[in-house]
């Protein structure tokens, strides 16, 4: 064991310094602002199952719902915000849920609870006539940001020490390649045996100045939040099409919503998808296109004012699936970032993975974690050559 | 008219000065206000009876004893009555703007139409949306708050929001009023209050006269400022308000409502000292520390801020041209410095943009005289804000439970753990921590509040960044469809 220095304070970078503390290392979290300032406080904290077709990212997501409960009962619900909501899936059309049911039975098969219901019966409030609804009592919510200090406050329990307020800007290793020593911004530098790469969106940028390129881009998404209505939507809501956009690799504008009610009596509406690179322009006309979408699926949302719109940038890989792994050509560094829209989700999982291929040998991860195949997120499948 | 060549938010003194002058000089202009009429917090008019549509002009008829500076106001409005019916100028009134965009190389401006003001909206609904190749964020300021004891007391308010009664509504706030906190505007309040026939307690002010002497030079250049206050003196004492300095309000009392205020003198390290303090009956109190520039229409289109000495952010300009192209800014969004500054800028700004826009070399000697005209008034704001600057010991007016933030009911003790015990470091933080400020007002009321007690916290000014609020007025989803 030896120290392992982490870049990126959001709730991956968390979970990875909580885990890695647990495994005996000594941790130093390094983040260029302070703990959930980059994408972590720019979501939202849905933890879906229902949303992932059965392949790797929800095998993945089903060990990191297990980690999550675990957590819950270790460090209290309440800090992480924890709730077992359940998610409710919509279908218009005959034809549409059609597609919903075969999907449906591929998720059952690895474990997922789907129950085909009549959506009035969970959302008194939900427009009529709509085909089908699919309960997914699995699906979890957090608060990402109370949820990113809560555990990392855990870690420092275990000793693990944040540095805050200043970035990485340069990494060299040392002449027999065992160790690594971190520049910052503010002249200082940090020795580790260990880096994680936990920099979300900027996990490719914060990659090649390791020496280790992954091609991690960010995609645009917007949120709406409303005045405080109270319990009109129960269940995290969304209709059958949203998944479609999930897994588009189209650089325009989607928009698909998923509606639920918060703790505060506000409704949260989100999130629309497009690559428009660091783009932090308002656009309201996504701002338009989700409200037309939630008041479709909740007719009484109409004269709901919203309060509030903000975006995030998700840190967003080609195929979709994160980098989590150690990197084949530079010895000692471990990505774990390009989570996309499931970050918070994935974390805990990530936590584990990284904890496990820290003290792994050089490029010889094991090869489950938890019993998830580890191969799918590995960083070499991108190839020696990484794409821009 | 389709497709004007601006679009100005806020018909305050500066958007309405901006707004004349561009027309005058032959650019074509779109004025949008939430108000009912124009004129802005300066010139601010009583609602129109309910079923109104907020299309037809309401003068400032009743509360004419309230404003100051009438003629000017006529004049702009009646160029802007020209305008608007030779074509050139189109007035959107009672319409709230609630963001802003970029669209076809240009700026779109996106509104809803105000509740009426029986509280129902306007019939119709829907969106207005008008796009212009320039944009002028004219959206003034709004006074801030600071939390104290029993602050949440019904009766408890802004000092600017006693005036808004009287002007907007021709109701004072209450029959004996306190009036306190720092700032010249606190007098024009208590002598319009007593006008309306309310007896006014006693003026607060927490600074000493004294704090002026250091800008003598700043006062001098600026003698239209001295006249006003000498005219509110002889006011103060015509109506017997006394006016006490070094004073403040540590405590609101009351069960139900606000029934007395215990006022307390400052040391001088600005700290409320304990002994001598007076409790004094009222049944309504107002609390103004000054204002805060809105600052989120600019912030949305990606204008750069900066940061005042006491920590508030205000857009970054030179001339009234932002750090984005084609969108401008005039008035208290730039730094506040009451109603002639606004005035000033708001007619620079338009020579700007028409310069921006036509090439149009305007009238130099004109230039020259209102750059001077800004430089002497800004003077005389900067020297303004330090000599009525947020005391320091204003924290010691507050207890653990004292509610910083109200829509989410956040204690004092809240943020305090968040700084002490949790990794909070800036108000960002401590707001995402804590929820404070992330309630129906979006932290309009309680951020400065927030901002000044980290600041406290941390021993240094807090550094987070301007607060984004890409919705800048809570908007109607059902106003929002049919527009894709
Ligand atoms: C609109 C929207 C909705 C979403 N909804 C959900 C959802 O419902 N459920 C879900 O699971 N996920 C959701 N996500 C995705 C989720 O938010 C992200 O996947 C997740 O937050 C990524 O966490 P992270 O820790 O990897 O990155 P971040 O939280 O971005 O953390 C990266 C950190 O690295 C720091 N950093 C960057 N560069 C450097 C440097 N050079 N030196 C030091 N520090 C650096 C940054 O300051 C930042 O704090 C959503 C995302 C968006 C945008
Ligand atoms: C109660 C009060 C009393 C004052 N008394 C004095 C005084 O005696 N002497 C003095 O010199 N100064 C005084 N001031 C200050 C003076 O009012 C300001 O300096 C002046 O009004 C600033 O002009 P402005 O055009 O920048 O902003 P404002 O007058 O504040 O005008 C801004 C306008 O923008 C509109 N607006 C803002 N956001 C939106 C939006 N999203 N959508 C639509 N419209 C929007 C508002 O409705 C408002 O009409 C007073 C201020 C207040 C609040």
């Amino acid at each position: 064991m030896g120290r392992v220095v982490v870049i990126g304070a959001g709730i991956v970078g968390a979970c990875c310094a909580l885990y890695a503390a647990r495994a005996g290392w000594e941790v130093v979290v390094v983040d260029r602002e302070g703990v959930a300032a980059g994408t972590s406080s720019h979501g939202e904290g849905n933890l879906l199952v229902s949303d992932k077709g059965a392949g790797p990212e929800l095998d993945l997501m089903l060990s990191s719902r297990r980690h999550w409960l675990a957590l819950g009962d270790e460090l209290g619900r309440e800090g992480l915000e924890l709730d077992e909501k359940g998610g409710l899936v919509v279908a218009a059309s005959e034809a549409a849920a059609d597609v919903w049911r075969a999907f449906a039975t591929g998720q059952r098969e690895v474990g997922v609870l789907a129950e085909e219901v009549d959506p009035v019966d969970l959302e008194p409030r939900i427009v009529d006539g709509l085909a089908v609804g699919v309960h997914y009592p699995q699906d979890l919510q957090v608060q990402p940001v109370l949820a990113s200090q809560t555990i990392l406050e855990a870690a420092t329990r275990l000793g693990a020490v944040l540095r805050s307020g200043s970035p990485v800007v340069a990494a060299q290793r040392t002449a027999s390649s065992s160790t690594w020593r971190l520049r910052l911004g503010d002249g200082t530098a940090v020795e580790a045996d260990r880096v994680v790469n936990a920099a979300g969106p900027w996990g490719g940028e914060v990659s090649a100045l390791l020496g280790g390129p992954v091609p991690v881009l960010p995609r645009r998404g917007f949120v709406l939040v409303t005045e405080p209505v109270g319990p009109i939507v129960r269940h995290k809501v969304y209709s059958a099409d949203y998944v479609d956009n999930v897994g588009s690799s189209d650089a325009g504008l989607q928009t698909s919503c998923v509606v639920e009610g918060t703790r505060g009596g506000t409704i949260l509406i989100g999130a629309s998808r497009e690559r428009v690179g660091y783009d932090r322009s308002m656009d309201p006309d996504v701002v338009r296109r989700l409200a037309a979408q939630a008041v479709a699926l909740f007719p009484v949302l109409a004269d709901v004012r919203i309060l509030r719109t903000y975006r995030g940038f998700r840190p967003y890989c080609p195929d979709h699936l994160p980098v989590i792994g150690p990197d084949p050509r530079c010895p000692g560094l471990v990505h774990a970032c390009g989570h996309e829209g499931a970050g918070v989700g994935l974390a805990p999982a990530t936590g584990a993975f990284v904890a496990a291929m820290l003290s792994a040998d050089h490029g010889r991860a094991p090869v489950e974690v938890d019993g998830v195949a580890t191969a799918p997120f590995a960083p070499g499948r991108f190839g020696e050559a990484v794409p821009a | 008219m389709t497709g004007a060549d601006v679009v100005v938010v806020g018909a305050g003194p500066a958007g309405l000065a901006c707004a004349v002058t561009a027309v005058r000089h032959g650019l074509t202009v779109d004025l949008v206000d939430a108000g009912w009429a124009v004129g802005g917090q300066y010139w601010r008019h009583p609602a129109p009876v309910e079923g109104a549509d907020g299309a037809g002009a309401v003068t400032a008829g009743e509360v004419a004893h309230l404003h100051h500076d009438l003629p000017t106001y006529r004049a702009l409005c009646s160029r802007l009555e020209e305008a608007v019916a030779a074509g050139r100028a189109r007035t959107f009134l009672g319409h709230e703007v609630w963001t802003v965009g970029r669209r076809d190389g240009g700026w779109e401006v996106a509104a809803t139409q105000r509740r009426a003001a029986g509280g129902r909206h306007a019939p119709g609904g829907g969106e207005l949306r008008v796009a212009a190749p320039a944009l002028v964020v004219a959206t003034g300021a709004y006074d801030t708050s600071l939390p104290f004891r029993g602050w949440d007391l019904p009766g408890v308010m802004t000092a600017g929001g006693l005036q808004a009664l009287l002007k907007g509504h021709a109701v004072a706030a209450g029959r004996r009023v306190a009036v306190a906190g720092s700032g010249p505007f606190l007098l024009p309040v208590a002598v319009g209050l007593a006008e309306s026939g309310a007896e006014v307690v006693g003026v607060y002010e927490a600074n000493p006269p004294t704090r002026w002497g250091r800008h003598l030079p700043a006062v001098a250049r600026n003698v239209a400022k001295l006249a006003e206050g000498a005219e509110y003196a002889a006011a103060l004492a015509r109506h017997r308000i006394p006016l006490r300095t070094g004073r403040m309000v540590v405590e609101a009392l009351g069960t139900d409502r606000v029934e007395a205020v215990t006022v307390a003198r400052l040391d001088a390290t600005g700290r409320p000292r304990p002994d001598g303090r007076t409790t004094v009956a009222v049944d309504a109190v107002g609390v103004g520390w000054g204002f805060t520039p809105v600052v989120d229409l600019a912030v949305t289109a990606g204008c750069a801020t900066t940061r005042t000495d006491d920590g508030r952010h205000v857009v970054a300009e030179t001339e009234g041209r932002t750090s984005v192209e084609g969108v401008y800014t005039a008035g208290e969004t730039t730094g506040v410095g009451g109603a002639a500054l606004a005035l000033a800028e708001g007619e620079r700004t338009a020579y700007s943009v028409l310069a921006d826009r036509t090439g149009h070399d305007p009238d130099a000697a004109r230039l020259r005289h209102l750059d001077r005209r800004i430089a002497a008034l800004r003077s005389f704001a900067a020297a303004m804000a330090q000599a009525h600057a947020v005391p320091a010991g204003w924290v010691d007016a507050t207890a653990a439970e004292t509610l910083v933030c109200r829509c989410e009911e956040v204690p004092r003790a809240a943020v305090d753990h968040a700084l002490r015990d949790r990794e909070a470091r800036d108000a960002r933080q401590v707001k995402q921590l804590t929820r404070a400020g992330m309630g129906w007002c979006q932290g309009r009321v309680c951020e400065a509040g927030c901002r000044a007690l980290v600041a406290d916290r941390i021993g240094r000014p807090d550094r987070s960044a301007a607060t984004e609020r890409l919705v800048a007025m809570p908007v109607r989803m059902r106003d929002l469809l049919g527009t894709p």
